[in-house]
């Protein structure tokens, strides 16, 4: 009981500075939804917090400096050699100091899942709509996180100055010093003069346990804090809606399992720590600009841009006494630069072809956003064929291909491959979606064999239970597009005219391509693939309430009868 | 088996059963797919004319299909007139040679012909036309040597092709350098010499007797060198540690992440 | 109570249908638990029945779970104190140690680590109920009154500050600011000096000798006289600059008479030797993976591949320029020397690269 009267006094204490009772109570009751994907975000929270940790560690022993020192310290294999003190460091840390080595892989190991972990949830929060209204700002912060994270781990697994990473910076500077007009003052400025320098590592020191982690560690609070007000999205289920979340409180639940996660991702760290060996510099050996080594490649995050650069042909442009480097600055920075233009752009491009201006807190099932989730797909294809291609050698070596015949591949792959996967992926969410609707037109068939008086042998079924139900007929609301205003049917509303506004109709009808919910007041339940358009959907019970014609039981209790934005604020 | 028949229709049956025959498949593979032996490269006595006859006999059998009656070399096979005993040496103990099979480079196998064998062809082989001749014991005895100048020579002239510690990489058209780890001083030592398929030569007047031994010494102890790290994951660098973060990493947070969120202490249905 | 029963019980959740399953469940999904939609009596939070296990049969299984929880978490205690241990016992400074010592505290970290999140999340899920809340949102948008009285105050400020009354303020206010918004980057200009001409020069000279990275040794022809012979050199007397290094680092290789053509410049070749710069002119990688059968030089970074026997043209890959071979000729001493320095810049194309 003293425990008890030890918080209240601490309690009071604080809330008699901080006023903190009802606001805290209010966090502490916050309601999180339960889905395993949900946690995708976690997992590079908590890769980062473990990042810190480590890394603090490890600033306690490394040496950013490229001054020249001849080792003798315990890695015998390197005794008399001549290398950076920032490479010594890391030789130091990694066989001088107990647990020297762990930490380091660690910090390693961790952010590979950093960058692993955000990939995973980048994917989960596009391919579930998660991106829509309101929360835009968030996936904008998100891309502007994952760019943060490829610098980040590019600076840190560059600072022990070894022949891999060297090898790497070689390459930047290569890109920097390619790109038209500025290129060779930008790599000069980067280094401090010619390549190699002095200055690259402790400058490169200084973004990686500084600035940039400042600025993710800012934008990450702001992700959360948004995340955390405006409340998490919520799968399709019985008795949830747009205007709900359903979940369990933060205090103890939520609180406990997040705590239990971020054990498990510290503990799993750790693991790859005792028992993956993963960047062995030693093995390496110290950088030097007339040494390089087959199969090199950057960490897995940086492998697409590598493959990049190895698919690109041989395209420069040489005109008075100037040289376009093509081969060099367009993969370095179109494909990439695409993807994330892109990404952020998606949002909004998505919001003026639908012409949807609403909140969305359900997610949608991929399924039912076909041309959403095939051109995610099409993207990840192109994505991951470049990613392949920069690991070439490697894959040509052990899988007895000839070299040259991989780079040929990509040089198809990489747009042949995204189509055929955007087609596919499409047909399959489109099968997807007549399954549900056959499940909810037929009922689920519970293996009990009638025979009937005819001799007939059927099978019985029997209605979907409603909690599937209700996640078989959530739907994403498509708004019609705008029709021409007054009398005359033939003017175009505005936002509809000329090419722009006809290319919106057919990119309108491509997006809100689906199979339509089985409803009465169709003559065919089984849908022919496409919406008819202008109309939207005959049924839909994604929280808005509304009724359809046939009653179609939706989710008992709900209350709200109106749209989200004009729901009347009152208590 | 009623336990099996029971959960048929788990959801997780699928997965298990297909994890069951990646399982079997991967090992009927590794069983059925067996590795070399290395060869063992005794030091030859000085080469003798009784040697010198038997290897003859053996050169006519095994290797005058494609070399030629006079060794001159025909399409098929360049000419060893000049190539040396060490050259020899180097293909035949490594397996390479008699070759089986026509590729886009010869492989290291396990050796066809027992170690006097080798030595008797190969002494025949410099007796037509002389070459680089094979080392012997002393000269392939890396106590004393320098590791750390033998790492900063191999890391030069030597990594672009088999990569920092020798686990091989890719040349073109199929062609490939191999991995070091069976190599024998005797037999790196030759490599170097006599520069055998696509690899370049390294005579004895660039990269000397002493600074071989230092590049020798360097393979060697790192090869055994124990990954203080864990699983080594092949030494190739970070497209095997990607691999991990992926299907190790992140695939068990999931599975967390799966065992968390589900519903229902005793009876978990996920 | 039945339905509470049924809701805290963990087997049959309320509402799943008995016999043959539903749909085949996503993984994850969540299961209907009955949804508790309360009232909503205040806007923000709704309060949670309070629900621990009150049957003997749950007692006793919660008993059981948190016997199981406790020793996940002694389990976890034990791995933390043997974690110490091991840093006390464990020592590195050689290779064999530090693989011991490092297998040793990673493995009690990992149990430490994950005993604690194998008990925290058994807790949640055995002993706490459970509970599944509804809470309402709020629109995001702010009510029209509110936004009404933002707009208001917001354009009393204005009008108090006169700052778009007074368009001199405002415009000597910005040109105010500019300079000290541009002086940032201004400073950042001594960063590294201006490349001016120093890409198209290394630091090889006429009479400069070449030595053998790594050794250091010079070169007569005679050393370098195996056909198929391949060789890092650099210029003497800069082994340790590296910024010289990174440019003027040179591959030598030996042909056999008549297997150099054009066009590779003979006049720079000594018996068949030639020399071509070691920085390849995609990206600046050490390109010296050479191939004595086919005669190419293979870049392991991106694989361009430029043809040693033909002036070093490219073959494949994105590389578009040639290496730039070097004049070779000999000393007085019989020694290799540079004629003079690359008669086109080395390495990467930038541009003012002609």
């Amino acid at each position: 009981m003293s425990t008890n009267r030890a918080l209240e006094g601490v309690g009071t204490w604080l809330d008699d500075r901080l006023h903190g009772a009802r606001g805290v109570r209010v966090l502490l009751r916050k309601v999180f939804p339960d889905h395993w994907t949900f946690l995708l975000g976690e997992i590079a929270l908590y890769s980062f917090i473990i990042l810190l940790l480590t890394g603090t560690f490890l600033t306690l022993f490394f040496e950013p400096s490229m001054s020249k020192v001849i080792y003798h310290g315990s890695y015998t294999n390197l005794d008399g050699v001549s290398m950076s003190r920032a490479y010594a460091s890391t030789l130091n840390i990694s066989f001088d100091v107990r647990g020297g080595l762990l930490m380091r892989q660690i910090h390693h190991w961790a952010a590979d899942l950093f960058m692993a972990a955000i990939m995973a949830h980048m994917i989960r929060i596009f391919f579930t709509g998660a991106y829509r209204k309101p929360r835009e700002v968030n996936w904008l912060i998100g891309i502007i996180l994952f760019t943060l994270g490829l610098l980040e781990g590019l600076f840190g697994y560059s600072l022990p100055d070894d022949l891999l990473s060297g090898a790497g910076l070689r390459i930047l500077e290569g890109v920097l010093q390619s790109i038209p007009i500025v290129g060779t003052y930008l790599a000069f400025f980067l280094f401090g003069g010619p390549f190699p320098g002095n200055d690259i590592v402790p400058r490169m020191y200084m973004l990686h346990i500084l600035l940039i982690p400042g600025l993710i560690l800012a934008l990450v609070t702001a992700h959360l804090f948004i995340m955390v007000f405006q409340k998490h999205t919520q799968m399709p289920g019985k008795g949830r809606t747009n205007t709900n979340v359903v979940g369990q409180p933060m205090y103890p639940y939520f609180m406990a399992k997040t705590g239990a996660f971020f054990f498990f991702t510290f503990g799993i760290l750790a693991l790859a720590g005792a028992f993956a060996q993963i960047n062995p510099v030693w093995l390496y050996g110290p950088y030097n600009p007339v040494a390089m080594a087959a199969g090199s490649q950057p960490d897995f995050y940086m492998g697409m841009l590598e493959g990049a650069l190895r698919v690109f042909p041989a395209w420069q442009w040489v005109v008075f006494g100037h040289t376009f480097a093509f081969n060099v600055f367009i993969p370095a920075l179109l494909p990439l630069g695409a993807l994330f233009t892109g990404a952020a752009f998606w949002p909004f491009i998505e919001q003026w072809v639908t012409g949807d201006r609403l909140e969305h807190h359900v997610n949608d099932r991929p399924r039912n956003a076909p041309t959403r989730t095939a051109i995610g797909i099409a993207v990840i294809t192109f994505y991951g064929v470049l990613w392949a291609e920069g690991a070439n050698d490697i894959l040509a070596e052990h899988f007895d291909i000839s070299l040259y015949l991989t780079t040929e591949i990509a040089r198809i792959a990489w747009i042949v491959g995204p189509v055929i996967a955007y087609i596919v992926t499409k047909r399959i969410c489109l099968g997807l979606q007549l399954k549900d609707v056959h499940l909810l037109e037929h009922g689920v068939e519970t293996g009990i064999i009638r025979q009937l008086p005819s001799g007939e042998f059927i099978e019985e079924t029997r209605p979907v239970d409603e909690e599937s139900r209700a996640v078989l007929e959530s739907r994403p609301h498509y708004e019609s597009l705008p029709r021409g205003a007054g009398a005359d049917p033939e003017v175009p509303a505005p936002g509809m005219r000329g090419a722009i506004g006809k290319a919106r109709e057919r990119l309108y009808n491509v997006i809100t391509e689906s199979v339509p919910l089985p409803a009465s007041g169709h003559a065919n339940g089984h849908g022919n693939g496409h919406a008819i358009e202008g109309n939207g959907h005959s049924v839909e019970d994604n929280g808005h309430g509304e009724q359809a014609p046939a009653a179609v039981p939706s989710g008992s209790g709900q209350s709200g009868d109106a749209p989200d934005d004009e729901r009347p604020d009152q208590p | 088996m009623s336990w099996i028949t029971a959960r048929r229709r788990h959801p997780a049956a699928g997965y298990a059963i297909l994890l069951l025959g990646l399982l079997l498949v991967g090992a009927v593979y590794a069983a059925v797919v067996g590795g070399g032996t290395a060869a063992s490269a005794a030091p030859p006595t000085a080469a003798n004319q009784a040697q010198v006859t038997a290897g003859r006999t053996v050169f006519l059998q095994d290797c005058t299909t494609c070399h030629g009656f006079a060794a001159q070399g025909t399409g098929a096979a360049p000419s060893l007139i000049g190539v040396g005993s060490a050259a020899v040496d180097f293909q035949v103990s490594t397996g390479r040679m008699p070759l089986k099979e026509s590729d886009a480079e010869a492989g290291r196998k396990p050796p066809q012909l027992n170690t006097a064998q080798t030595h008797a062809v190969a002494a025949y082989i410099a007796s037509l036309g002389g070459g680089p001749a094979i080392p012997s014991a002393a000269e392939v005895n890396t106590s004393g040597a320098n590791v750390g100048v033998g790492q900063k020579l191999f890391v030069t002239n030597c990594a672009q092709c088999h990569n920092f510690v020798g686990a091989g990489g890719a040349l073109t058209y199929g062609k490939y350098a191999p991995p070091l780890t069976k190599s024998t001083s005797t037999q790196m030592y030759e490599a170097m010499l006599t520069g055998p398929e696509a690899m370049p030569v390294f005579n004895d007047t660039t990269i000397t007797p002493d600074q071989k031994r230092d590049v020798i010494a360097y393979v060697t102890t790192t090869r055994v060198q124990a990954n203080p790290g864990g699983f080594s994951l092949g030494r190739i660098g970070p497209v095997t540690e990607g691999l991990v973060a992926f299907l190790g990493l992140l695939l068990f947070m999931v599975l967390a992440a799966l065992w968390i969120t589900a519903k229902h202490g005793k009876t978990s249905h996920e | 109570m039945a339905d509470l029963a049924a809701a805290g019980e963990p087997g049959q959740g309320a509402g799943r249908p008995d016999g043959p399953q539903a749909p085949h469940r996503v993984i994850g999904t969540p299961a209907p638990a009955a949804s508790r939609t309360m009232l909503a009596g205040e806007p923000e939070v709704a309060a949670a029945p309070r629900e621990l296990p009150a049957d003997p049969e749950d007692m006793d299984s919660a008993r059981r779970a948190e016997r199981v929880v406790a020793a996940c978490f002694i389990i976890a205690m034990l791995a933390g104190l043997g974690f110490i241990a091991a840093y006390v016992i464990f020592q590195v400074h050689t290779v064999n140690n530090t693989l011991h010592s490092n297998l040793a505290l990673g493995v009690t970290m990992a149990v430490t680590f994950i005993a604690m999140g194998v008990g925290a999340t058994i807790w949640v899920r055995r002993l706490m109920p459970d509970v599944e809340l509804t809470e309402e949102r709020h629109p995001l948008a702010s009510t029209p009154e509110n936004k009404a009285a933002f707009a208001e105050t917001f354009e009393e400020g204005a009008e108090a500050s006169q700052f778009v009354k007074r368009p001199l303020i405002r415009r000597t206010l910005i040109a105010a600011t500019v300079p000290v918004a541009l002086a940032p980057i201004v400073l950042l200009r001594d960063l590294g000096p201006l490349p001016e001409k120093s890409l198209d020069h290394t630091v090889w000279k006429k009479g400069t000798r070449l030595v053998v990275y790594g050794t250091n040794r010079p070169l007569t022809p005679a050393d370098f006289s195996s056909p198929g012979g391949s060789l890092s050199v650099i210029p003497e007397g800069f082994a340790d600059n590296d910024d010289a290094l990174a440019k003027a680092a040179t591959t030598l290789i030996k042909f056999r008479p008549g297997e150099l053509q054009a066009p590779t410049v003979m006049n720079w070749t000594v018996d068949g030797i030639v020399a071509y710069s070691k920085i390849c002119t995609h990206l600046g990688c050490p390109a010296a993976l050479y191939e004595q059968t086919t005669h190419h030089i293979l870049c392991p970074c991106h694989q361009s591949t430029f043809d040693a026997a033909r002036g070093a043209q490219v073959l494949f890959g994105p590389a578009t320029r040639p290496l730039p071979q070097l004049p070779l000729t000999t000393n007085a001493q019989g020694f290799l020397v540079a004629q003079s320095d690359y008669h086109e810049p080395v390495g990467p194309s930038f541009w003012e690269r002609s």
